[in-house]
This record gives structure tokens, sequence and C-alpha cells, in this order.
């Protein structure tokens, strides 16, 4: 009866008062905690995507029929990419930019690849919330600074897509990709 | 729980008696909506949008449960299988355009519901804790709202969630994980729309759960009243049933009349139509708007177009500044210091009042239209003063603020006199 209410007798008592009962409680009470844990990890990890979402997929473009001062969209995991052949009156606007005004500072080099600097692939998701920007499509508006404009929340992208009014935080995003050839891309 | 000259339960039928002992449900509904709720005679028709949002909830939950049968929660049908229930289903456009305008009904109602906690100081002491409830159910619909608007994956519906799960993209370091992991991937897509119907299922039986919590806790130092004086003496109170169960059947038969109105000869007044066109995640509708419901908080998230302090990104202060524009209720009952709770007798905090309706109001107004010019500067502007109201100008009017008189009793403001407690307490 004793030992069952949990009373201190010296039959489960050591010297330093530290009872038996003490040691089984948080035993029991630490398996619990980390079984429960343990339960929680996958429960939360089942949401992120999962393995075919992650599976890189990757696509080819054909970029011989755009011209200087056109624009093409295409799918990238299943979401907007803009290829942009640049008219050397852009890319000299982009360069003409003082890179330390910018809000994520990159120069139009640093988003193309060495010897194709005319060609601005940029995914076609706005950085602020991400809808689609405007300017990639015929006659669509370029905005103030002749790239895209988002009329979602009014975000302006300049010439290399860098971002230079609105909410926007960052750049259009540069995907992976790589030359094949002259006129073939290969995204991711 | 109750007032001591509350009615006891006292069942006749042996059955009854029988049942009282064995698990005393007949004994808790007396107790919570019968003859033994004692609450005050004064309350006006302001009192009566707790026991509507109940009814909506539960129109909801019917609706719904009824929709989910026909509905396939998949990309590829989704949109396809809500058009069924339009046409092929027998009575499925009522059940639909019930669902849907029952949505708009319970914001309505949750939001004359939420006025009157503000008009009438409903969130001070003894019931903070009504409060605190109620701003999580506040929350809980908010998601669940969202959430059911994406179902239909219809234009709104893509770019709607695609807007709002961008936002968790805005929290530092994390954000972008965050963001994947939420809707399952680069972008929504058929793991975003399949949980968010497993959600969307799941939220309104925990908001019933916070619903039966809030009650609870309003059960135990019972309803306020348009004076906010607290009850004093038999006088001031008479049981819910009758009277109260006649009030709100009264106005739940006006409740329902507005709302059938809404159903069945203006459905889509309040929708997009844009929504009849099927997700497309390659073209962005040119004017994305949520739900009336959500413009305030939308036109709040779209005031930031400058960077903060030189290191808070807008699109990071956008997020926290709209969060922040709910969460400040939290801390209302402590902002508000005066110990007077009835607008009515607070001369100064009635016109602030008011003046923060007209706020909500004009940023609900830019919140619906484009993100163009003088709509966002107005919004800049409301959004300021909405969270002056809340962190400067309520503190200072509730500690300079001179009330007018407050009347002895609830029974007094109304008969003028009162006469028990004269006698008695009055000293
Ligand atoms: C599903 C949504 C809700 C339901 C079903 C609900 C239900 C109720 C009911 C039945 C009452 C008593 C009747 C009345 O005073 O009108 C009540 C009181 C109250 N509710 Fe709610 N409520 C909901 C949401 C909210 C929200 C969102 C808030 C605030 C943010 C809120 C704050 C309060 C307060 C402060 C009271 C006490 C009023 C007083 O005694 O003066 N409720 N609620
Ligand atoms: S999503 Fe482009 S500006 Fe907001």
């Amino acid at each position: 009866m004793a030992q069952d209410a949990g009373i201190d007798t010296p039959v489960v008592s050591d010297g330093d008062g530290v009872r038996r009962r003490d040691f089984i409680n948080i035993a029991a009470v630490s398996a619990a905690g980390i079984g429960g844990v343990t339960v929680l990890y996958p429960l939360i990890s089942q949401m992120a995507p999962s393995a075919d979402v992650l599976a890189e997929s990757s696509t080819e473009v054909d970029i011989s029929q755009v011209q200087p001062g056109q624009a093409i969209k295409r799918v990238f995991r299943k979401q907007p990419l803009f290829v942009r052949n640049l008219t050397p009156k852009e890319i000299a606007e982009a360069n003409a930019v003082d890179v330390s005004s910018l809000r994520d500072p990159q120069t139009l080099e640093q988003r193309t690849k060495p010897g194709h600097e005319n060609w601005l692939i940029t995914m076609g998701v706005c950085t602020h919330l991400g809808c689609v920007p405007l300017g990639a499509g015929e006659g669509e508006v370029k905005g103030e600074f002749g790239g895209y404009f988002c009329p979602c929340h009014g975000s302006v992208y300049d010439t290399a897509a860098r971002i230079r009014k609105g909410p926007a935080p960052k750049n259009l995003e540069v995907p992976p990709y790589e030359f094949s050839s002259d006129t073939v891309v290969k995204i991711g | 729980m109750s007032f001591p000259w509350a009615k006891q339960y006292t069942p006749s039928h042996p059955f009854m008696v029988w049942m009282d002992e064995k698990l005393p449900i007949p004994r808790l509904i007396y107790n919570a909506v019968g003859g033994g709720y004692e609450v005050p005679r004064n309350l006006n028709y302001f009192w009566n949008f707790g026991f509507l949002a109940g009814l909506c909830l539960v129109i909801q939950i019917v609706t719904g449960v009824v929709l989910a049968m026909h509905y396939g929660g998949d990309t590829r049908v989704a949109f396809d299988s809500t058009e069924h229930i339009m046409r092929d289903v027998n009575w499925g456009w009522m059940l639909r355009y019930g669902h849907a305008n029952g949505a708009s009904a319970f914001f309505v109602v949750v939001y004359l519901h939420i006025f009157r906690g503000f008009y009438y100081g409903s969130y001070k002491a003894p019931r903070e804790m009504v409060w605190l409830l109620g701003v999580v159910i506040f929350l809980l619909m908010m998601a669940t709202a969202f959430m059911g608007y994406v179902l239909p994956w219809g234009q709104m519906s893509y770019w709607g969630a695609k807007v709002i799960t961008g936002l968790f993209g805005a929290i530092p370091l994390v954000g972008e994980t965050i963001q994947q992991w939420l809707v399952g991937g680069f972008a929504p897509d058929n793991a975003t729309l399949n949980r968010f119907f497993s959600l969307h299922f799941l939220l309104p039986f925990v908001i019933l759960g916070v619903v039966i919590l809030h009650i609870w806790s309003l059960h135990i130092p019972g309803s306020s009243n348009p004076t906010g004086v607290e009850v004093k003496s038999e006088s001031d109170t008479v049981p819910f049933y009758p009277y109260f169960v006649a009030k709100d059947g009264w106005t739940i038969g006006l409740f329902l009349i507005v709302y059938s109105l809404m159903v069945f000869f203006m459905p889509n007044a309040l929708g997009h139509p844009d929504n009849y066109i099927p997700a497309n995640p390659m073209q962005t509708p040119a004017h994305i708007v949520p739900e009336w419901y959500f413009w305030p908080f939308y036109a709040i998230l779209r005031s930031f177009t400058q960077d903060w302090l030189w290191f808070i990104p807008a699109k990071l202060m956008g997020v926290l500044a709209m969060f922040s524009a709910i969460l400040v209720w939290f801390f209302l009952p402590w902002l508000d210091r005066s110990p007077v709770r009835s607008g009515s007798y607070r001369p100064l905090y009635r016109k602030f009042f008011w003046v923060l309706v007209v706020d909500v109001l004009i940023l609900g107004y830019c919140g619906g239209s484009p993100a163009e010019q003088p709509y966002v500067l107005i919004a800049q502007l409301a959004s300021i003063y909405y969270f002056l109201h809340f962190f400067v100008i309520v503190p200072i009017v509730s500690s300079i603020e001179r009330p007018d008189p407050l009347p002895f009793s609830i029974t007094e403001s109304v008969l003028g006199h009162d006469e028990a407690a004269a006698l008695g307490t009055r000293a």
C-alpha cells in the first residue's frame, strides 16, 4: 500500500532520497516523449515535395527563331520561363546602371553566360508573390525600365530582369542552364 | 457558472431523470441555452450575431460535407467535378451556391460580431479569454475560407494560392523551404490542392471545438450588455429560454431571407468571373483579387512598396503588417486600459471607434482595387492610421478620457430606477 501511494519508505529509497519511482517516471516520460517526436517527423516530412516532384526535370528550348528584342515563354518545373534576346540598346541600358544602387546588386554579365550576353534566361515568376510578369509576350507592357512589369502589385524589372521598383525583393531568378549549341539551351 | 437566482434543472419524466444520472446532456443544454442561463435584460440586436455565427457554421458544415461527396481533390478533375456539381448533381447548384454565399454570410455576421466587441468593449475583463478565443476562431475561419476558395481550381483559385503561399517565402533564411513544404512542390499543384481539401474538411470541426470553448468561457461571467455595467441583481437578467431563444429565432428568420436572396437571385454577385476559367499556371489574371472579406488585410499587405529601415525587405514588411493587423487584436484587452467597457459612455473613444470603422472600409475598398495610384497611397495612409489606432490612440484615449456617468445598474438603465438595488447594495 505504502509503495503504491508513492510514500517514501526505506524499501524504495536509496541513501540520497532518490526513489526508484522517480527513475521509472523519468524513464517512462522520456521514452514516450522521444517516441512522440519520432512519430511527428514523418508526419511533418510527408508534406515536403515528393520524390516525383523533386526528380530533376530538364527542358530543351530552341532559340533559333527568337529575334533581338523578342522573347518567348516556356515551361520549367511547371512554372513559366522567359527566354529573351536582348538588343544592343537593352544591353547598354543594363550596363549603364550603377550596380551598387540596386536592391539585389548583380551585373548583366553575372546573369548571363559568357559569349551569350544577349540571351537573358529567367524564371517568369515575380519574386514578390509569384505572379507572371508582363513583358515577354508580344505587345505586353514592359514597364518603365524596359524589362518586365508585374501587374499584381506593381514590381518593375529592368532589361537584365533586375528589380528596380515595387515590392519584389529579388531579381527574377536565373535557373541553371547551359547552351547545348548556339540555338538550343538546356534548362535544369 | 451562473447567477444564484438562475433556475435549476429538475427533470420530472422518469426517462429524463435516468438520463440525467447517466449522461446529463439535457442539463448541460438547459444551463447553456435554456431556462437555466440568465442573460442581461437589455441586450440589443448586436448580441444576436454570435448565435447567427453558430448557424452559419452549421450551414457550412452541412453543405460542405455533401459537396465533398461529389468533388474530387485532384488537379485533373477538380474544375470539372465542380462544374459537374453545378450541372449534373441533383440540387448541386443550390448546395454549391449555398456554401459559397454561406462563407460570405459567415464573414458578414462575424464582422458585425467583432464590431460589437469593439464598440461595447466586450474584450475587457472578465471576458478576455472569450475575446482571445474569438480571434483564434477568426484566424481559423480565414485559413478555412482561403483553402476552400482554392478547391474549384479556377484562375483565381490558383493565383490566390500562389500569392498567399508566396507570402511565406518572405520569412528570412527558411522562407523558401517553408513555402515548398506548404505547397509540396515548387508551385501550387496537385499536392497542394489535395492537402488543402483535406484541411478544408478538417478545420470547420476545429472551429466548432474552439466555439465550444468560446461559449464555455463566456458563460463563466455571463454576457456583457450595452451599458457594460455588470449584472447586480435578479431584476437585471431574464432567462435565455424563452426570451433570447425567441429573439434569436426572429433574427434567424431575417438572416435566412437575406441569405436566400443571395443564393437564389444573385449567387455570383460576390464571386469573381475569372474563377470560371480553369487554372493556368502560365497566365496571371490581369487583376488578382481575393474574396471581399480579405480586402482590408490585402490592402495592408500591398501597402509596403519600399524597403523598411534599409534591411527589412518590403515583401517581409507587408507580410508582417498583414498578420499584425489581426494579431494586434490579441493585445486589445491590455492596450485599452479604460475601466468603462461600453462605447456609449466613452465620448472620445466612440469618435475614434467610428474613424477606425471608416478606415477599415477604406482599406477594404483599396484592397479590392488594382494596385495603382491613388489606391496604393490611400491604402498606405489608412494602414498607418490602423496601427496608430491600436498602439497610440487607444492607450492615450483610455488614460485621458472622462467617461460619461454610468447608470447604477442594468435595471436602472432600462426602467429609470432600480428598487431592489436601492434597498440592497446601494448603501
Ligand atoms: C464561428 C464564429 C463564432 C461563433 C459561432 C461565436 C459565437 C458566440 C456566441 C453564441 C456568443 C454569445 C452571444 C453574443 O454575445 O453574440 C459570443 C460572444 C462573444 N464573442 Fe463570439 N463567436 C464567433 C466568433 C467570434 C470572434 C471572431 C470574436 C472576436 C474576435 C468573438 C468575440 C466574442 C466576444 C468578445 C463575446 C462576448 C460578448 C459580450 O458578452 O459582450 N467571437 N460568441
Ligand atoms: S507578385 Fe509581382 S508585384 Fe506582387
